[in-house]
């Protein structure tokens, strides 16, 4: 498999990193410039062009999470049934990219921006497993970091702009929606055209080789020791993590800098996971994704303990943000190559689809739990709590990796 | 045909990829370089408000029996105004992120405070002398991936002491009596009396939306009553109108208080409103809503008494200044 895996992409790497990866990271780059330009925008379109209330919105979106997590399992799962994650992944692009047209056509109606949204998740939820998948199948097992690394930097630089492109088109052009979603798709449209023609899959195995996998055999993956470990690690550690949303807005109360900074906290944590998630994925396949993936939830509780620390101001605010961005950089496309790495290649795509969706399941019970908390204990008392359980939570885990080791 | 493609692939993307930049550049500079509509002169009652028409957010006057008529841009480009008392807020773009402030302009129109806002413009008022001016944005963090993602902030700047209180949530609030400590509260649509200290605002906390009444000289507030929604009172201070739902699912109605009586009178036909009302004069109130017909932000007035259906004053536009 590894002397397979290596030969398939001998004589074909850009800078030390196989192409497929810095392809399929220019196309996440371009879809996020398409998504972030329209998340950016959607409050002001609500607010101002539509008079349409947000409250529903956020409501609604809780929902979309639960679903898409679904649809990530099935996108997983169809990429290895047809062993074509690369047409399964442009599916979901298209869907995507076609809900961004589609907005001016549904106008003020809060049925059909709810549709569009669903189906836009829908797309995302379908395409990120067999996307990985695709990332994992092009590096040997002992590189995955290195190549997940350089496609989350590459994703994050396209969200950083896609807020500026909106603000551009803005400043220039004033609120109308139009050239915001018409440009916002051609973002989408190059994404979906730089995957069918700059993405080369690796062949197939032949066909013959061996049965397509069912449902069950996606399901028995969970049997593997390894495997399971992963999953549930991932599924404890989110369970203690508290969404990004939330994060900003207690640094900003905690440390007592104006409110006015709100809006570009998430520009701190963005800016060093970029930075970061590349040589911290290549830190992770020398000393280990596990160590790596622990240490970074590590310094998350740091990131709780800071907040326990009053009216610190900018120092303490940017202090957070950094370990904040750090956290991303050695969780998030590290985890992807630590379950990677255990999964057979005929099931990459389910079984990467199983330890994102318990992941991000268990975010959203935590994000649902907090926002409960908050709206009746003082700040105080819910970052103790978060902190407290995201300790727990650590101890836990390294409980369940000694004694399924053992 | 599949060897035809493995040869050609990168030459189409190139060929696909160079007719999208192209289209989509074509396409917006079209836009960009569209005409501007000459002033012309105006008769009868205008109305201050932000013409959508043209998409360049243009605070414009408009004459109040012309829906559909000229209007005149004022040089102000903004998401949100308001003017009383010879003083306008502008809630405007103001970088990146992006990002928003309040600009405060005097009579003559130049600016004498700019205030970074934390979110997106929701709502802005002047108190009656000019002195108090205030705002709401919303706060949707980083994305819409937060389950709920939304909260609210609300602000005001004293022009008489030149100070900013960028948020309500340092009020001391009273609900039902007890005090409230709980992280989570929301605060939107600020009214400020005649007076310059007394105020009207919505607090949301706990799960629950209240009318709140306070004072800014001793920064408290108390809950008045449960439901109502970005009040906005009269100039006589006599009423209060505000948005409510009359029904646990449905959409907004314009409700006005009296606030000697307590007695509340719905105004017919408005439903769907998302807005908070301003006051023409002491009779009759105006407000931004979607037209039904064409699916747009339309400004309409209403008679403040309920003996009257609302009527369209202005296509195409949001954010009526008397």
């Amino acid at each position: 498999m590894y002397v397979a895996a290596a030969r398939a992409e001998h004589g074909n790497k850009l800078g030390g990193v196989p192409r497929t990866v810095v392809a399929v990271g220019a196309v996440s780059l371009l879809t996020d410039i398409s998504a972030e330009m329209v998340t950016a925008f959607l409050p002001i379109y609500l607010l101002f062009t539509l008079h349409v209330g947000y409250v529903q919105f956020g409501l609604l979106d809780g929902l979309y999470t639960g679903a898409t997590a679904v649809l990530r399992l099935v996108g997983g799962h169809v990429a290895d049934r047809l062993r074509r994650p690369k047409a399964v992944a442009g599916v979901g692009y298209a869907m995507s990219a076609v809900t961004k047209l589609a907005f001016p056509l549904v106008g003020a109606s809060a049925f059909g921006i709810g549709g569009l949204l669903a189906v836009d998740r829908a797309g995302k939820g379908l395409r990120t497993a067999p996307r990985d998948a695709l990332i994992s199948l092009s590096v040997p097992a002992n590189q995955l970091g290195t190549a997940f690394g350089v496609h989350r930097t590459m994703d994050t630089i396209g969200a950083m702009l896609g807020p500026l492109v909106t603000f551009l088109l803005l400043t220039n052009l004033g609120t109308q929606p139009d050239p915001i979603f018409v440009t916002s798709f051609a973002f989408a449209l190059l994404g979906v055209i730089t995957l069918v023609f700059f993405v080369r899959e690796r062949p197939a195995a032949p066909a013959s080789a061996k049965k397509p996998p069912n449902i069950k055999a996606g399901l028995a993956l969970l049997k593997g020791k390894p495997f399971a470990r992963v999953t549930i690690v991932a599924a404890i550690l989110g369970l203690a993590t508290m969404s990004d949303a939330f994060v900003f807005v207690l640094v900003q109360k905690t440390s007592g800098i104006p409110l006015s900074a709100l809006p570009l906290l998430p520009l701190g944590t963005a800016l060093t996971f970029l930075l970061l998630a590349t040589p911290l994925g290549r830190l992770s396949d020398r000393v280990g994704r596990w160590r790596i993936f622990f240490a970074g939830h590590v310094l998350l509780l740091v990131v709780y303990v800071l907040l326990l620390s009053p009216s610190g101001g900018y120092p303490v605010a940017i202090a957070a943000l950094l370990l904040h961005g750090v956290f991303y950089a050695a969780t998030d496309g590290v985890l992807a190559a630590w379950a990677g790495s255990l999964i057979p290649e005929d099931l990459r795509g389910s079984g990467l689809a199983v330890v994102q969706t318990g992941q991000a399941l268990a975010k959203l019970a935590s994000s649902i739990a907090f926002g409960f908390l908050l709206q009746y204990a003082s700040v105080l008392a819910a970052v103790v709590v978060a902190s407290s359980g995201l300790a727990v939570a650590l101890l836990v885990v390294v409980v369940v990796r000694r004694r399924s080791a053992a | 045909m599949k060897s035809w493609f493995a040869r050609y692939r990168v030459v189409i993307g190139v060929v696909l990829v160079t007719l999208v930049v192209v289209a989509t550049g074509g396409y917006v500079y079209r836009i960009a370089s569209r005409p501007v509509e000459l002033a012309q002169a105006h008769t009868g009652r205008l109305l201050t408000l932000i013409d959508q028409r043209g998409g360049n957010d243009a605070v414009s006057t408009a004459e109040l029996s012309a829906p559909d008529g000229s209007r005149n841009p004022t040089g102000l480009r903004c998401q949100r105004v308001y003017t009383a008392g010879g003083t306008t807020v502008c809630l405007r773009l103001a970088g990146v992120g992006p990002t928003f402030e309040a600009a405060v302009l005097n009579s003559s129109g130049s600016v004498v405070k700019t205030i970074p806002l934390p979110g997106v413009p929701s709502r802005a008022r002047v108190s009656a002398s000019g002195k108090v001016v205030s705002w709401t944005v919303f706060v949707t963090g980083d994305s819409y991936v937060a389950p709920g993602g939304f909260s609210t902030r609300t602000g005001y700047y004293d022009l008489r002491t030149d100070t900013v209180v960028e948020s309500l949530e340092v009020f001391h609030a009273t609900v039902e009596g007890k005090p409230y400590t709980a992280a989570d509260a929301n605060y939107w649509g600020l009214t400020v009396a005649s007076d310059d200290r007394t105020f009207y605002a919505t607090f949301l906390g706990a799960g629950r939306r209240w009318l709140v009444k306070g004072d800014l000289s001793t920064r408290a507030l108390e809950t008045v009553r449960i439901g109502p929604e970005c009040p906005s009172l009269s100039p006589d201070g006599k009423r209060l109108a505000y948005k409510k739902t009359t029904r646990w699912v449905g959409r907004w109605e314009l409700v006005v208080l009296d606030l000697a009586s307590g007695e509340e009178r719905v105004l017919p036909d408005t439903n769907g409103i998302d807005d908070q009302a301003a006051w023409l004069d002491d009779t009759t109130l105006a407000y931004g809503a979607i037209s039904g017909s064409t699916g747009k932000s339309s400004v309409y007035q209403v008679p403040a008494d309920g003996s009257g259906k609302p009527v369209l004053v202005a296509t195409e536009a949001s954010s009526p200044v008397p």
